[in-house]
C-alpha cells in the first residue's frame, strides 16, 4: 500500500514538472550570481543607467545596495540620479502620464519582477535572461523592436547599442503534416559596441542584480537556515532519546 | 465552593502560593485533568502527533500574525508596499512572513493528515461526535481564515482569487448579488474588502478559532482519545488499576509531552527547511502571480486558488450544464431505488418521488455555477455528519474488511487527483476525470450507510495492541 501511495505521489511530481513551458520559446538557463559581489555592482550599474529612467523598483532603497559591497559614498557618487538621499526607494525620473502616452503602458516595477516571472519554463532569472537576449529588428512594429519570449513587447530594445540589431532565423521543418518555422538562431545585422559573449555577461550581471533585488536577504536566509537545521537535527536527536527514555518502561 | 485548604505555615515558599492560587483558581487540578493525570492509551502511532502539530502552528500564525500587523497596512494602495517592506526594511522581516506563508500550508498539511486518522481510527464514532463536529468547524473556519487572508498581500492572484471567489456567491438564485456587494463592501473587489478581510482575518475568525479550538479540547478530554485499535480503555470493562487508571492508558504528561517534542522537532525541520530554502515552495506556497500588484484591469490567463483549496475548486469546476444531468440521473436513481427496495408508507413514496421531481427541476431552472457552489460547499459540509454516515460495527481501519483499506485509498487518491487538476488550466480530459471524481467524492460518503456494513470485519481485540519499546 505504501509502495503504491509513493509510486503515485512520484508519478504526480513528474507530471507536474513534465508539462513545461506554454508556448514561446524555451528559457535560457540564466547563470546564478547572486552570491558574485562584483557582478552583482555591475548589474546595479546596468540597472541604474539603462532601467531606472522608465521602470521604478519602489521597495528598493538605493543603500540597499551596501549588502552587495558599495560604499554610501560609492552609491551617492555613481548611482543616485534620480534623488538625493541614499536612504530613498529607486523611483523612475519618467512621467507616468508620458510613459502611458510612449509605450500604451505604466512600465512595471521591478523590485520583484525576477520573483514574479518564474514559472513552468523556469525561474524568473531564467526568463529575464532570455528575453533580455532575444530582442529584435522587427519594422512592423510601432517600436520596431520585437521579442522571441514576449511576442509585441510595449517596450522597445533599450540595450541595442550593446548588443546590435539582429534578427532570428527560422528553418522551415515538416511537423505532423504541417510546415512549421523552427527558431534556428540569430543573424547579426548591425554590430553593438560588445560582442555576443560580453552581452551575455552583462545580461548575466544585470539578471543576476534584479534576482538579488527581488529578495536581498535571500542569500541571508539559506546561510541562517543552515544552522537553523543543525540546531534542530541536535534537538531532534536529544528529543529523540529523551522520548526513548521516558518510555523504556512502559509495558 | 470548593472546600478551602488550609497548609502548614511551615511549608516551602511555592507549597504555600500554589495552594494560596489553588483555592482562588482550579490551577492544580486543570493541570491534572488535562496533562498529568489525563490518561491517553499508549499504542498511539506516529499519526496521532497532527492534533499537536496543529496547534503549534496555530500559535505559530498568531504570534507571527501579531507581528505582521505591526508594519502591514490593510490599505489598497498601501498594501502591497507594506508587505515588500516587511520583506526588506523591517529587521527579520521575511522571517516572519515566510513563517507565517510557510505555516498557512504546514497548517492545512497537519489538518488534512488529522482529519485523515479521524478517518482511519473512527475517532468521530461514538462518544466522540461532538469532537469531530468541532473539529469540522475548525476546518471550515480555517478556510474563511486561509481565504481572507490570502488577500491581504494584495497581488494579482489575491485580487483576482478574491474575485472569483467572491463572484461566486452572486450565483446564488434571488439573494446572490446582494449577498456578494455585501461581502466586497464595493460592485469589484477593493479597499473596502480588504479592510473587512483585515479585520475577519485578524481578529473576527481567530476568535472563533480559538473558541472552537477550545471546545474540540475539552470535548476530547470529557470522552478520552480514541486509538488505532479503535477499542475503549476508559469504558466500565476496561481494565484499571489500583487507583482507577486504565491499564492501556499513560499520563499525557510527561509520556505524550515528550513524544511531541520529539515529532516537533521532525516536523520543525520539515518547516525550516521550506522557510529557509524553498520559501516560495515552487509557486505552490507563494504563488509567483503574487509578486505583481493587484490590477484590476488585467485578468491573469489562469487563476488558480492555493494548493490546499484546490480540491473543492475541481470539484467547482466539475459542475457544468453537462454534469447537471449525471447529477439529475443521481436524483432520480436514488429516488427510484428507494421506492422500489424499502418498504414505506404510499405517502412517503410520493413525497420521495416528488421531491426528485422538484430536484431535477431545480438542478434544470438554476445556473449550473450555482449547483458548483453547493457541490462545492456540500463537500465540506458532508463531513459534518460522516459520524452518522459510518455504520461500520468496528471502529478502526485495521479491522475492517480489506476492501475497505483499498476504497479508503482509492478516495485518498481521488482526493489528490481533484487537487491536481485544481492547480491545472481547465482541460476536457481533466473536466472528466475531475466529474468522475466528484461523484466518488459523494458517492463515498452518501453511500457509506451501505457500503460500510458490507463484508465481515476482524474480530477487535479487547484491548488495545501495545508492545513496549
Amino acid at each position: 500500500m505504501k509502495k503504491i501511495i509513493f509510486a503515485l505521489i512520484t508519478a504526480f511530481g513528474l507530471a507536474a514538472g513534465a508539462q513545461a513551458s506554454e508556448g514561446g520559446i524555451a528559457w535560457d538557463k540564466a547563470p546564478d550570481r547572486t552570491n558574485d559581489l562584483g557582478s552583482l555592482q555591475n548589474g546595479a550599474k546596468l540597472f541604474v543607467n539603462y532601467c531606472l529612467n522608465c521602470h521604478s523598483a519602489s521597495f528598493m532603497r538605493f543603500n540597499r545596495l551596501k549588502d552587495i559591497g558599495l560604499t554610501e559614498k560609492e552609491i551617492k557618487d555613481n548611482l543616485l540620479f534620480t534623488t538625493e538621499k541614499v536612504g530613498d526607494t529607486m523611483k523612475a525620473a519618467i512621467d507616468p502620464k508620458q510613459a502611458k502616452e510612449w509605450f500604451g503602458g505604466n512600465p512595471p516595477d521591478l523590485t520583484v519582477i525576477a520573483r514574479s516571472r518564474s514559472g513552468h519554463g523556469g525561474t524568473g532569472a531564467d526568463y529575464l535572461y532570455t528575453y533580455l537576449r532575444t530582442y529584435y529588428r522587427d519594422e512592423t512594429k510601432a517600436t520596431g523592436w520585437n521579442n522571441l519570449v514576449f511576442p509585441s513587447v510595449a517596450m522597445p530594445h533599450v540595450l541595442w547599442e550593446l548588443q546590435g540589431t539582429r534578427t532570428p532565423v527560422y528553418e522551415e521543418k515538416e511537423e505532423h503534416g504541417h510546415k512549421v518555422a523552427v527558431f534556428k538562431g540569430w543573424q547579426q545585422l548591425t554590430p553593438g559596441t560588445m560582442t555576443p559573449l560580453q552581452y551575455d555577461q552583462a545580461i548575466g550581471d544585470l539578471v543576476g542584480y534584479l534576482q538579488w533585488m527581488g529578495e536581498p536577504a535571500q542569500n541571508t536566509r539559506i546561510r541562517v537556515g543552515v544552522w537553523v537545521l543543525i540546531f534542530l537535527l541536535g534537538l531532534t536527536f536529544v528529543a529523540w532519546r529523551l522520548n526513548a527514555a521516558f518510555w523504556k518502561d512502559v509495558k | 465552593m470548593a472546600e478551602f485548604k488550609e497548609i502548614s505555615p511551615d511549608a516551602p515558599l511555592a507549597a504555600k502560593a500554589m495552594n494560596w492560587v489553588d483555592n482562588r483558581f482550579p490551577a492544580s487540578k486543570l493541570y491534572k485533568e488535562h496533562m498529568s493525570e489525563y490518561y491517553a492509551p499508549k499504542n498511539f502511532n506516529f499519526w496521532y502527533i497532527f492534533g499537536s502539530l496543529a496547534m503549534l502552528v496555530l500559535v505559530i500564525q498568531i504570534v507571527t500574525g501579531i507581528f505582521l500587523t505591526m508594519n502591514y497596512k490593510p490599505d489598497a494602495a498601501l498594501a502591497f508596499g507594506s508587505v515588500e517592506y516587511i520583506m526588506r526594511d523591517v529587521p527579520w522581516g521575511w522571517l516572519i512572513r515566510y513563517m507565517h506563508s510557510t505555516g498557512a500550508s504546514a497548517f492545512f498539511v497537519v489538518v488534512y493528515l488529522h482529519m485523515f486518522r479521524g478517518l482511519l481510527y473512527g475517532s468521530y464514532r461514538k462518544p466522540r461526535e461532538l469532537v469531530w463536529i468541532f473539529g469540522c468547524a475548525i476546518f471550515l473556519c480555517l478556510m474563511a481564515e486561509a481565504f481572507m487572508g490570502y488577500l491581504l498581500p494584495w497581488g494579482q492572484m489575491s485580487y483576482w482569487g478574491a474575485q472569483v471567489i467572491v463572484n461566486l456567491f452572486a450565483a446564488i438564485p434571488f439573494i446572490g448579488p446582494d449577498l456578494a456587494l455585501l461581502i466586497r463592501g464595493d460592485y469589484v473587489v477593493g479597499d473596502a474588502t480588504l479592510n473587512r478581510f483585515f479585520a475577519f482575518h485578524v481578529i473576527a475568525v481567530p476568535l472563533v478559532l480559538l473558541g472552537l479550538v477550545a471546545a474540540h479540547i475539552i470535548a476530547l478530554h470529557e470522552v478520552g482519545s480514541n486509538n488505532p485499535d479503535g477499542v475503549e480503555i476508559k469504558g466500565p470493562n476496561a481494565p484499571k488499576d489500583a487507583q482507577g487508571h486504565p491499564l492501556d492508558g499513560i499520563p499525557f504528561h510527561p509520556y505524550y509531552t515528550v513524544h511531541d517534542i520529539f515529532g516537533v522537532s521532525v516536523f520543525l525541520m520539515i518547516f525550516s527547511a521550506i522557510i529557509f530554502f524553498a520559501p516560495e515552495f515552487g509557486g505552490y506556497f507563494l504563488e509567483y502571480n503574487n509578486f505583481i500588484p493587484a490590477d484590476p484591469l488585467k485578468t491573469p490567463a489562469h487563476i488558480a486558488p492555493v494548493w490546499y483549496f484546490t480540491p473543492y475548486y475541481s470539484m467547482l469546476r466539475a459542475i457544468t450544464s453537462e454534469m447537471i444531468y449525471a447529477l439529475i440521473v443521481c436524483v432520480v436513481g436514488a429516488a427510484g431505488f428507494s421506492v422500489w427496495k424499502f418498504r414505506m408508507p404510499v405517502l412517503l413514496k410520493a413525497a420521495v418521488v416528488g421531491a426528485a421531481v422538484v430536484g431535477s427541476a431545480l438542478l434544470l431552472s438554476i445556473d449550473a455555477k450555482f449547483w458548483g457552489v453547493v457541490v462545492m460547499g456540500g463537500a465540506v459540509v458532508i463531513l459534518f455528519f460522516l459520524p452518522w454516515l459510518d455504520l461500520s460495527p468496528v471502529k478502526s481501519i485495521r479491522y475492517r474488511p480489506d476492501w475497505h483499506k483499498y476504497l479508503y485509498g482509492i478516495f485518498v487518491i481521488n482526493f489528490l487527483v481533484l487537487g491536481y487538476l485544481g492547480v491545472q488550466p481547465p482541460s476536457p480530459i481533466g473536466e472528466r476525470v475531475s466529474q468522475v471524481g466528484t461523484l466518488f467524492y459523494f458517492g463515498f460518503f452518501i453511500l457509506m450507510p451501505w457500503w460500510s456494513r458490507v463484508g465481515t470485519p476482524k474480530t477487535p481485540p479487547d484491548r488495545p495492541v501495545f508492545h513496549g519499546h
